[in-house]
């Protein structure tokens, strides 16, 4: 490699830096959503490297499901605090009281389908224009054809038809009052990107990412774990199992995988050697349809 | 490990979904869920064989339609390289996405149905990355299963095709027989061409140098944003961010700010949110501090003292129309390049490209959507730029129209 030929990794960065610097110029009052997963959490590191020696211009929302995972919550805070930057969180529990929704019934009762209702109130409350996630191309389908920058109407809604033609590293951010934008600055990452990014960086993350024994129940394949979140059902057989988990969200829809890697590099090896899909894996919602995704975009989720 | 970004472009149904699904699965970036979600959808497929195409039909419109209406962007990688496929559709009414797609590339795999030779969309599409200066290409004649792996077939193709490159000045061709459906030339290459002695498809990929992409010799800076902590520990600190377009900058650099004129020295160069550095170059993210204390703001560019490039308030461009609506002389748009924005107007629309023949039609009278054309655009303010085919990355621009936001061409400045 030449001396001045950058390495993929570096070349990933500064274009993820190039998308969070484009936000900061282009819109008053975005936000950076995070999830509290390996994803959001490189998008806080990447943050850092564009603004830092300044404050971020955008405060970090999170979109609190009451089913978290209590490691995560953890980390989240004690990551705030490290870096000394504003967190909104609001919670869904919330909006489930104001507007009289219904939860979701069953053995793994979601609020995955809730959460795009905080979403869409959280940023009109805040008058948010552009909120910077998390996603990934190579995720699933409906999102290999995502914009890197996605407008989306006052709805939320994501128009497949209508979305913006994106040349060269020029990106039109320009909306009416009351739409938004959605920034995905690391839509050119694979899972295995991020995984080596984590590793060379040293990225901390949240020890459930790391093999640990814990109590699950294995439900078509998968490792739920035990929680208060889920129903246990008389016939289900309750195991300890060493798992760890590939991505990270509510603990009613994220499944664990058999695992013994307790280092970044173990869990590399397992990735690389792996044949299922992160989501495939781990989504315990998106097996529903193969257009559940897409529909739920649609309607303002990521 | 580096990154190579390329387009796949053919005429519908010569194999193009058929190949990328092909270089995923044989790299065996298609993981088993992904499987088996295709293995439902295969339809009238002999046992045991699937569709690959199927991989790459995102949307739900598109698997109805049964064809692609987007780019889609895909991955995969080797030991060598880390590789991204715009997969622009190859329908006529299209040239829209393929613009999009190739302007984001380094490559463009032209692929050929053996059968039918080069016909229009070969052209047309051949044309489209000549006018994006694509700096690589790469003819895959597919389908060599269906004439026997003829040699003459090929060769034929091959002559025809280079005539054609000549005549478009498309400098660095390389072709290659192959077929997507079996597998032959893809990853490894086939004892079936017992004739052909070049490489495999993916061994090409591997190994075309991706170093010509990028221009080392224009130092370009685009300021995105002014970094200002207003702390008392930082209380002057004022840093311009920005990536580094092409060449490189050093400590000590004397440098110019555009439009304004104003010059200066390079007193500092940090990456990684406050480390310092010697040198950086395209296309590092990175902070830059000046030893003169200059107003400049977004837009703006810094570039080396001795290498200036253009500024004017009228730009000679080949347009590309991506909106319904048409473009009518006389209408007025934004103008974005890189991180600038300012007021246009189109004020002479001179020809209109005829894609498929390169003929000009001359004072066009509708400018449709996927039309080319060769227009003059008046700006407000004066813009800094290069000429589109010296220096990709600060020779195109994109037009937002202003009452929908949307945006509605894209301007390689000649
Ligand atoms: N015999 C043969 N058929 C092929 C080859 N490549 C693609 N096809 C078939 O050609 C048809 C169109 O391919 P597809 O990949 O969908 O074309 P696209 O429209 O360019 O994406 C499908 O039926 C493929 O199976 C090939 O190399 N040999």
């Amino acid at each position: 490699m030449g001396l001045h030929h950058l390495d993929y990794l570096d070349e990933l960065e500064s274009e993820s830096i190039h998308i969070f610097r484009e936000v900061a110029g282009q819109f008053e009052k975005p936000a950076l959503l995070f999830s509290g997963g390996k994803d959001s959490i490189v998008l806080v590191h990447l943050a850092l490297k564009a603004f830092r020696p300044g404050k971020f211009p955008f405060p970090l929302v999170h979109i609190d499901t009451g089913h978290n995972f209590p490691e995560a919550l953890e980390f989240r805070d004690s990551l705030v605090k490290t870096i000394d930057e504003k967190l909104i969180v609001s919670k869904v529990e919330d909006t489930i009281k104001e507007r009289r929704l219904t939860e979701q019934k069953g053995k793994f009762a979601s609020r995955n389908q809730l959460q795009t209702y905080t979403l869409l109130d959280t940023i009109e409350e805040n008058g948010f224009d552009a909120c910077i996630g998390g996603a990934r191309r190579d995720e699933e389908k409906a999102r290999a054809k995502e914009r890197i920058f996605s407008v989306r109407d006052e709805f939320g809604q994501w128009d497949p038809k209508r979305q913006r033609p994106e040349l060269w590293n020029i990106y039109n951010g320009k909306i009416n009052k009351g739409e938004n934008v959605r920034v995905f600055p690391i839509s050119n990452w694979t899972e295995l990107d991020i995984w080596n990014y984590i590793r060379r960086e040293k990225i901390d993350l949240p020890s459930i990412y790391f093999a640990h024994n814990r109590e699950v129940l294995e439900y078509d394949g998968q490792y739920v774990a035990v929680s208060g979140f889920i129903r246990i059902d008389e016939t289900d057989i309750i195991i300890n199992k060493k798992v760890r988990y590939r991505t990270v969200g509510d603990m009613t829809c994220t499944a664990a995988v058999a695992s013994n890697a307790s280092t970044i590099d173990d869990i590399i090896n397992e990735i690389t050697a792996t044949k299922t899909s992160e989501r495939g894996e781990t989504r315990i919602d998106d097996k529903v349809s193969e257009a559940a995704m897409e529909d739920r975009k649609k309607n303002g989720y990521f | 490990m580096d990154i190579l970004r390329f387009i796949t472009a053919g005429s519908v149904d010569d194999g193009k979904s058929t190949l990328i699904g092909r270089l995923l699965y044989d790299s065996k970036s298609i993981m088993i869920d992904q499987l088996e979600a295709i293995e439902k959808q295969t339809k009238n497929r002999e046992a045991g064989e699937i569709d690959l195409a199927l991989l790459t039909d995102g949307l739900r419109a598109e698997r109805e339609q049964g064809i692609t209406i987007d780019v889609a962007y895909k991955y995969f990688s080797t030991p060598k390289r880390k590789f991204i496929i715009a997969d622009a559709p190859g329908h006529i009414q299209y040239t829209r996405n393929m613009v999009t797609g190739a302007s984001n590339s380094d490559l463009i795999i032209i692929l050929i149905d053996a059968r039918s030779g080069v016909v229009e969309q070969t052209r047309r599409h051949s044309i489209i990355a000549s006018l994006l200066n694509m700096p690589q290409v790469i003819v895959a004649v597919n389908k060599m299963d269906l004439v026997d792996y003829s040699q003459d077939v090929y060769n034929n193709i091959v002559i025809e095709y280079a005539e054609l490159a000549k005549a478009l000045n498309l400098n660095d061709v390389s072709y290659i027989p192959i077929s997507a459906l079996k597998g032959d030339n893809i990853v490894e290459k086939s004892s079936s061409f017992t004739w052909y002695d070049g490489d495999s498809l993916l061994h090409l990929l591997e190994n075309v140098e991706v170093e010509k992409a990028v221009n080392l010799e224009k130092a370009r800076f685009p300021i995105q944003y002014v970094i200002r902590p207003q702390t008392e520990a930082l209380h002057d600190y004022r840093g311009y961010a920005g990536k580094i377009t092409s060449g490189i900058f050093r400590r000590g650099d004397k440098v110019a700010v555009l439009p304004s004129g104003l010059h200066s020295v390079i007193k500092n160069i940090e990456v990684d949110g406050g480390r310092q550095v010697e040198e950086a170059f395209a296309p590092q993210s990175i902070v830059l501090h000046l030893e003169d204390d200059i107003d400049i703001s977004r837009g703006d560019v810094i570039v080396q003292s001795n290498e200036v490039p253009e500024t004017t308030k009228e730009l000679e461009v080949l347009l590309c129309w991506m909106d319904n609506k048409p473009l009518v002389a006389g209408n007025k748009y934004l103008l974005q390049m890189n991180s600038t924005r300012v007021r246009s107007v189109i004020k002479d629309i001179e020809f209109k490209l005829d894609v498929n023949s390169l003929e000009k039609h001359p004072a066009p009278e509708k400018v449709g959507l996927n039309d080319i054309v060769k227009a003059v655009i008046k700006t407000s303010q004066p813009v800094v730029h290069d000429s589109y085919k010296a220096l990709r990355t600060s020779g195109g621009a994109i037009l937002i129209d202003e009452t929908s936001n949307v945006t509605v061409g894209a301007c390689m400045i000649q």
